[in-house]
């Protein structure tokens, strides 16, 4: 027999193959369509708005991992999708400096400052969405006509705007949203264009077809976990069934509620976010209930035409909550653990 | 069966689907292999005290005779492997660990090995006590890994009463077939020793937890038994790890060995078909155990198969026998992938207890970097306990061990590994478990 070295390791010797890695590139493998079809839908200033949160997302990340002398995590994607998840939240004419700013506020504050991949309790992209809602609330709800003919060749006026300056609205470009439309026109959009995504909206917030179709590509690679968007999408339709039952006149048709706006994005790529969400099975369920509802509800109710972004970030908000009560049993007890 | 198992097989929550692997030995029937001219007879092989050795240096010893006694009630009787000399009692390597006190027996060349040592008893006369005292002297201990004591498992405590025995013949472990191979091979003797093992626990019925993988096995078992008979198959699903005694008994009886206890609180008793086998055969005759059947598989192996080894046969010898190549693999694993241990030498003898021998390829070839946790919450889902080995993990990163064991539930982690096995982030759950678990052992010192 040859000599031969013998490696000492404790069981299990096998091991399931995946890796965070692996998760985190398919994810964006997911989100490339929607994004390849944004720019087909609103042109190169959705190119340029991706680019600019992407690579302000890996910068910031490399760049607070440099400062505190720890490994880079940028090889994990993570940060690639917050960015790419960023810019799939604004609008197509968004102002490159403000998504700059958005990105960066995004990681460094929700990721970065909570101990970085892993421990953040939002999700990074919807705290840059929520600092761009707050810091630029025009720019933020400027919308673009979709399919522009000039728009693989022209620049949105505002995207190019100087840093610190807000650009006008420029009426040839704008137009309103359908959920804009409903809210503040009563004017209700036909079902079959919202879910091919024809519509005026944020850069990747329109197609619902599309977004279901990568969702499920996740779900079947096991990458995702289903129950949350099932949860997220049934409890709004469940919501918004009772009120369009209440009064159906002025509330929008259920289907309506699943197909416009940040609904399907949000359930399918941010509520869906493992780190902030539960890891238990009945807290994912409650947590996506909770999110489902909430949107319905600061919709119909709240200022705001969409309302997904802060249900999500309530949802991750309580997620710690959730969890505590939804710990399993353990084997051979009566009761559930004592939470802690 | 097959696809459809999982609407039909009883089982256990939660729990992995490791890849089975056994194609290479389940079909290919028990072999015995020539004897290795050296053997290691450790005193200590089981759980419990180890024997106290009856032989000397250069005493002759026929295979079967008994060469070491039980030092009280926590051991049991050893018997010679073979027909040989006795070379000494020395300090030798056991995959235990530390060096054991081991009687070494030269085998004699050209003898028949044919066992001459037996002393015959009628079963029917014996009473409770009786049996168990003979169960200790065939030195029998549990076949499927953990090497406690037949006799002592069989003790009920006072004031217990055991209504079931369940005989576990699920064989979760990747690789491993032995079980396989003695449920079609050995029929009549497992289900002997289940009727021994029933009259010694006062049980009046028996199921035999047998994986869906297992058909042939499930339709020999059922053929030599009576349809309303107190010994019942009960088929569970392929998954792991529905070995564990505590998943086997929620399976089939969906009863739960409360945290602290031991299953025959909740009255059953569980044991292994491979124990039940040596039972079956060795007690009526009188005999010792003095080889078992072991699954020799994996990557690193030319000759995969099931082979009846001699206790005491150094590994070494075994892996020439079955042509290991020893240049593409160096992860050398008693027992099964999932729980087995690794050895740090080929000089170490098999045991009692040692189900399989799995050779596996160079682990540095995969990348096993830890990434942070990323919160998938797969760990949750798996635990076959219902622990949550994502918050102990990040308890044991910070050494939070006490808190570990008072409000997380860390002693009922039986170490099946699951959570590490699935872990995307390379996490080393179980392995941060097993720490915790034996720091808070020597705390309490």
């Amino acid at each position: 027999m040859t000599p031969l070295k013998i490696e000492l390791k404790t069981s299990p010797h096998l091991k399931q193959s995946g890796s965070v890695e692996q998760i985190m590139r398919h994810v964006t493998y997911a989100l490339l369509p929607i994004c390849a079809f944004s720019v087909y839908h609103f042109g190169i200033s959705a190119l340029a708005l991706m680019i600019t949160t992407v690579v302000t997302c890996v910068l910031t990340e490399s760049l607070f991992a440099k400062l505190s002398g720890k490994r880079s995590s940028v090889s994990d994607f993570s940060a690639v999708i917050t960015g790419l998840l960023l810019a799939l939240t604004l609008p197509p004419s968004f102002p490159l400096w403000m998504a700059a700013l958005s990105g960066f506020i995004g990681i460094a504050l929700a990721k970065v400052m909570f101990g970085g991949m892993g421990y953040n309790l939002f999700n990074p992209a919807l705290v840059g969405r929520a600092f761009a809602q707050a810091a630029f609330p025009v720019s933020v709800s400027t919308w673009t006509v979709p399919g522009h003919p000039d728009r693989f060749t022209e620049f949105l006026p505002s995207t190019l705007a100087m840093p610190f300056t807000t650009p006008a609205p420029v009426d040839a470009w704008t137009t309103a949203t359908p959920l804009a439309q409903w809210k503040f026109e009563g004017v209700h959009v036909e079902t079959w264009s919202l879910f091919t995504g024809m519509t005026p909206g944020s850069v990747g917030e329109t197609s619902a077809i599309l977004i279901l179709l990568c969702g499920l590509y996740l779900i079947a690679r096991g990458m995702m976990n289903w129950r949350i968007p099932a949860a997220v999408l049934g409890s709004a339709f469940v919501t918004a069934s009772v009120f369009y039952w209440m009064d159906p006149t002025f509330y929008p048709t259920p289907w309506f509620v699943l197909l416009s706006g940040g609904m399907m994005l949000g359930a399918m790529f941010m509520a869906s976010d493992m780190i902030a969400s539960p890891i238990t099975r009945s807290g994912i369920w409650i947590y996506g209930i909770l999110i489902g509802f909430l949107a319905v509800i600061i919709r119909f109710f709240g200022g705001l035409p969409e309302g997904i972004m802060y249900a999500i970030l309530l949802g991750n908000a309580m997620a710690p909550l959730i969890e505590r009560i939804t710990q399993p049993r353990p084997y051979g007890t009566r009761k559930r653990r004592d939470a802690v | 069966m097959g696809f459809l198992s999982f609407l039909t097989g009883l089982t256990f929550p939660r729990g992995v689907h490791p890849p089975g692997l056994k194609e290479d030995t389940r079909d290919k029937p028990i072999r015995r292999l020539p004897f290795a001219p050296r053997m290691v007879v450790p005193l200590q092989q089981h759980f419990g005290r180890p024997a106290r050795p009856l032989v000397v240096k250069h005493q002759e010893v026929l295979r079967g005779q008994p060469i070491a006694e039980a030092d009280g009630f926590e051991s049991v009787t050893l018997h010679a492997p073979v027909t040989g000399v006795v070379e000494g009692i020395e300090l030798m390597a056991t995959a235990r660990g530390p060096k054991t006190e081991s009687i070494v027996i030269r085998t004699a060349p050209g003898d028949s090995q044919v066992i001459h040592w037996a002393r015959p008893q009628d079963l029917e006369r014996l009473n409770r006590p009786q049996l168990i005292q003979a169960i200790q002297g065939i030195g029998l201990v549990g076949q499927g890994g953990a090497a406690f004591p037949t006799h002592m498992k069989l003790s009920v405590p006072d004031g217990y009463d055991i209504d079931t025995l369940v005989v576990n013949g699920c064989e979760c472990e990747p690789y491993l077939s032995a079980d396989h191979r003695i449920m079609l091979e050995q029929t009549d003797a497992v289900i002997a020793g289940i009727r021994i093992a029933m009259k010694a626990v006062g049980a009046d019925r028996a199921i035999i937890g047998v994986e869906d993988d297992k058909p042939d096995a499930i339709a020999a078992l059922k053929a030599r038994l009576d349809k309303d008979g107190p010994i019942s198959v009960g088929q569970v699903r392929s998954k792991y790890p529905q070995g564990s005694e505590k998943m086997l008994i929620k399976a089939l009886l969906k009863r739960e060995v409360p945290s602290g206890h031991f299953p025959y609180h909740i009255g059953v008793v569980v044991n292994n078909v491979g124990t039940m086998a040596q039972l079956g055969t060795l007690l009526p005759r009188g005999e010792g155990l003095v080889e078992r059947v072991v699954t020799v598989a994996g990557p690193g192996i030319t000759r995969p198969g099931n082979y009846r080894v001699p206790i005491g046969t150094p590994l070494r010898y075994l892996l020439q026998q079955v042509g290991f190549t020893g240049s593409d693999a160096s992860h050398i694993i008693l027992g099964g992938p999932m729980m087995g241990n690794t050895v740090s030498s080929l000089d170490v003898p098999i045991t009692k207890g040692v189900s399989g021998v799995v050779v596996l390829p160079d682990p540095e070839a995969e990348d096993t970097r830890m990434q942070p946790c990323i919160r998938c919450g797969h760990c949750v889902e798996v635990c076959p306990v219902g622990l949550n080995p994502s918050d102990l993990g990040k308890l044991a990163a910070v050494r939070q061990y006490e808190v570990m064991e008072e409000r997380y539930h860390l002693n009922d982690c039986f170490e099946c590994g699951c959570c590490s096995y699935i872990c995307p982030s390379n996490i080393p759950l179980v392995q941060y478990f097993r720490i915790a678990k034996s720091l808070n052992r020597e705390r309490l010192k």
